[in-house]
């Protein structure tokens, strides 16, 4: 009999589109991708849409009680065709048995102690209000940080030499993107993270799903119970094994023909290596002995090593160092900038509600055109590690722009109307007079009060015809434009105190201007 | 260094060339002109800002007097922002695609438009209507978002201003039409052809911590536009450079256009209502023999639609 190849095929299709465009949406090196692609994208992502739904309460957020619904009736599908890390490994995996040739998978014992425990300690800490280990583990937002902070450089490195072969040619279509993100913290979380994801693939296919992974775990409840699943034939199996060397999530247990349900993730290989049609996928029987499976209690072992170097990946230092070159002999400056705290995107309503909800995915930090939006490493506090925060010596927040509330997949950022966002106050401007080029070298500047887009930073008279900025804190909304634009360095003469909480800025007040006649057609 | 020199070479090598080419040109439109052009100036007032430039550059005898044949041109309006025509932070787009359409009539080989902006660069040349008015009228809108763009260029005449980096487009090109838009400014008061050459380099912060106004002025030793198109359709009157609402702009329908970047800047300075001695940059400019403020030597045509 021949096996069936169809099932396999279409998951690989629907797999590699699922990963493909996720990735294209942290690589897209000149925001081409319109905000709504990037939404429904994101849309079935399932920690992401879950918090999101926590946090708006609104149906149409919610793309992981599809998967939920779909992984009762088909098993965890989710985790073989949406989830891009599950794709990530399903290559990683494939690449060491096809290419490298290396030995072929076998059952291994689940580990359900581990993951049960996970996933009710992350459970926990979403009700307790912290996104951290959220953060750390769900698969998406780590595989969007590894896009963001490993591949994106390498896309815009080519991006820009491409860029700048064509502009030889006098082609202007393709803009530069320069690369700001160079956070270590994060980047080497990702990196430690890709590592680990790759060895484990390697070795034993989806063990992060299945070990680790919060989403893997929350599913396998469900598809524990799923309508259609794997099963293998007792009349047509003749347990030669064929199917548990090709099954990634080591579930299938040819010696009593027995098949984990709570692991498979509907990858379907096991129909196609069946060399005798044994391996079915089906309406389950109801069969008493199924649901309650001898399970043994997980030995914990060794695994647990993999959660602690995991956690590694955080003891990177952050090692940002802003640009302090000086130029043209000038004097240095010499009161520091006393930030207390930083400043949250426009949306997220404050630390506090940004800190709960954002799983540090890096979609906003791709998408900021200004690259105001970078990856924090301590600047929130640890609840907040690689929460992206403003980095107002990276950029300044565009006062039209609402990307990033308009992408964030979680709800951290909500999404803001134009008129409403220009009078969100992420923080406040504060003058230090003494650092200012007014003050120190009586030449005019006026960089902060320039770029100012509510003229909160404005020009007043200061002596010999020179003015010098001073600062209106109720119509200033934070934007850090006049940060960014201040040319003193080291230390600059003006900076934004985050504010905890997000308040309204009054607006800017605007008396009519009424012109004289001077009766003259021209003035000279 | 081996680049630098020879771009640097291919800008005056091609100057040369412009300037041999123009006596011919001159002569040629002599013939054709009613009355020839000896005009260091010209501001025209109360048309729509494609009719006005079409008027002054008419009067100053063609744009083929500035543009010749197989030429390329580099026009540099003010992009800075992420604001609608209407709110007048950028220069107007109808003026700038007519501008182009002149270039191209002259025979231009290429017309590039470009602006180191401050806002969000995208966001600045769709929102300001230039992208979309530089396509239209067959010109190519070019970034200047990162520091690859711009080359080091020494500026020897320079008082604080010693060198600078320079968008290749400008070291690249045979003729440079500087178009800024006339408005208020926090930092050099008036925001006007000279300054709008701060979005031709790269680091423009140095200028602002090293006198914000001897910089400008200086950087003008360097190299002087082929022709200065000062776009007061719209004026903001204050709050500039950026504005805050549309409250801040009144309707002006003014145009200066004029080879003498500081007379253009000073006649300007007058139709905003303040006095070009007032404005350093422009004083220094003048001091410097950059250019004249003083009006009364110029042969000005004054034209009211």
């Amino acid at each position: 009999m021949r096996s069936v190849a169809w099932p396999r095929k279409a998951r690989i299709a629907l797999s590699l589109v699922f990963l493909i465009f996720t990735g294209v949406i942290f690589l897209d090196p000149a925001r081409w991708i319109p905000v709504t692609w990037i939404n429904v994208i994101t849309w079935p992502q399932f920690a992401p849409s879950f918090l999101k739904f926590l946090v708006t309460g609104i149906w149409a957020a919610s793309g992981f009680l599809l998967f939920v619904i779909l992984t009762v009736l088909f098993g965890r599908i989710y985790c073989s065709t949406v989830c891009p890390l599950g794709t990530l490994q399903d290559i990683i995996s494939r690449i060491r048995r096809r290419i490298l040739r290396q030995k072929p998978l076998r059952y291994a014992r689940p580990q359900n102690m581990l993951r049960y425990i996970i996933l009710i300690i992350v459970i926990i800490s979403i009700i307790a209000g912290s996104a951290l280990l959220v953060n750390f583990l769900d698969p998406y937002s780590n595989f969007g940080r590894i896009m963001a902070n490993l591949f994106r450089p390498v896309v815009l490195t080519a991006n820009n030499t491409l860029a700048g072969i064509l502009e030889k040619q006098d082609i202007f279509w393709l803009p530069r993107t320069p690369w700001k993100s160079y956070q270590l913290a994060s980047l080497g979380f990702a990196a430690a993270f890709l590592i680990l994801v790759t060895w484990m693939s390697a070795v034993s296919g989806r063990l992060y799903c299945n070990t680790v992974c919060p989403v893997g775990a929350l599913l396998s409840l469900f598809s524990r119970i799923s309508l259609f699943r794997i099963s293998l034939d007792k009349q047509l199996c003749n347990s030669c094994g064929q199917c548990s060397k090709v099954c990634k999530a080591q579930c299938i247990d040819v010696k009593s023909r027995e098949v984990d349900y709570s692991r498979c993730v509907a990858c379907f290989n096991c129909i196609t290596a069946c060399p005798s049609s044994g391996v079915v996928y089906g309406i389950a029987k109801f069969r008493i002995n199924n649901g309650k499976k001898k399970f043994e209690a997980a030995e914990n072992g060794h695994r647990r090593t993999l959660l602690k170097a995991l956690m590694v990946g955080t003891a990177f230092l952050s090692t940002k160092t802003f640009a302090t070159r000086l130029t043209g002999g000038e004097k240095p400056t010499s009161i520091p900038e006393e930030r207390s705290q930083v400043s949250s995107p426009p949306g997220s309503e404050g630390h506090d509600h940004f800190n709960k909800n954002c799983t540090a995915c890096h979609l906003c930090v791709s998408a900021c055109p200004t690259h105001v939006l970078q990856p924090s490493f301590l600047e929130y506090g640890v609840q907040g590690l690689m929460q992206p925060y403003m980095d107002y010596h990276s950029g300044f927040c565009n006062f039209e722009c609402t990307v990033c509330g308009d992408i964030c997949p979680t709800g951290a950022i909500l999404p803001l109307a134009g008129e409403h966002k220009k009078r969100v106050q992420l923080g406040v401007a504060v003058f230090i007079k003494e650092n200012c080029v007014v003050y120190t070298d009586e030449t005019d500047c006026g960089a902060c009060s320039e770029h100012c887009p509510t003229k909160a930073v404005d020009m007043v008279p200061y002596k010999d015809g020179l003015t010098i900025p001073e600062v209106n804190d109720k119509i200033c909304i934070g934007c850090g434009a006049c940060e960014y634009a201040c040319p003193t360095r080291p230390f600059r003469a003006i900076f934004v105190e985050g504010n905890q909480l997000h308040i309204m800025a009054d607006e800017p007040q605007q008396e009519e201007i009424i012109l004289e006649d001077t009766g003259e057609d021209f003035p000279f | 260094m081996k680049r630098r020199e020879f771009i640097l070479k291919g800008v005056s090598a091609g100057l040369v060339t412009g300037t041999s080419l123009s006596i011919g040109g001159l002569t040629g439109l002599a013939s054709v002109l009613p009355a020839q052009s000896t005009y260091d100036l010209v501001a025209v007032r109360d048309g729509e800002p494609d009719v006005m430039f079409d008027r002054a550059i008419a009067s100053l005898g063609g744009m083929a007097k500035y543009v010749k044949k197989g030429q390329k041109v580099v026009v540099k309006p003010n992009i800075g922002w992420d604001v609608s025509p209407e709110r007048a932070g950028n220069t107007n787009p109808k003026l700038v695609g007519r501008i182009i359409r002149h270039c191209f009539d002259a025979g231009a080989s290429e017309v590039y438009v470009f602006d180191n902006t401050c806002d969000a660069w995208k966001l600045c040349y769709k929102n300001s209507g230039i992208e979309k008015a530089v396509k239209d009228a067959g010109g190519k809108i070019v970034p200047g978002n990162t520091e690859n763009y711009y080359q080091t260029v020494q500026i020897p005449k320079g008082k604080r201003l010693k060198e600078a980096r320079v968008h290749e487009l400008i070291l690249n090109s045979d003729v440079f039409i500087n178009v800024p838009v006339l408005k208020h400014h926090s930092s050099a008061s008036i925001s006007l052809a000279m300054k709008n050459l701060m979005g031709v380099v790269w680091d423009r912060r140095y200028w602002h911590r090293n006198d914000l106004h001897q910089c400008i002025a200086d950087f003008v030793t360097w190299r002087k536009p082929t022709l200065n198109v000062i776009d007061g359709y719209r004026v903001m009157l204050r709050n500039g450079p950026r504005g805050v609402s549309e409250a801040d702009v009144v309707l002006m329908k003014q145009l200066i256009v004029s080879a003498d970047i500081v007379a253009a800047d000073a006649a300007a300075t007058m139709v905003f209502g303040s006095k070009p001695e007032d404005i350093p940059h422009i004083r220094i400019a003048n001091d410097m023999k950059l250019g004249t403020m003083d009006l009364t030597r110029l042969n000005i045509n004054r034209i009211k639609i």
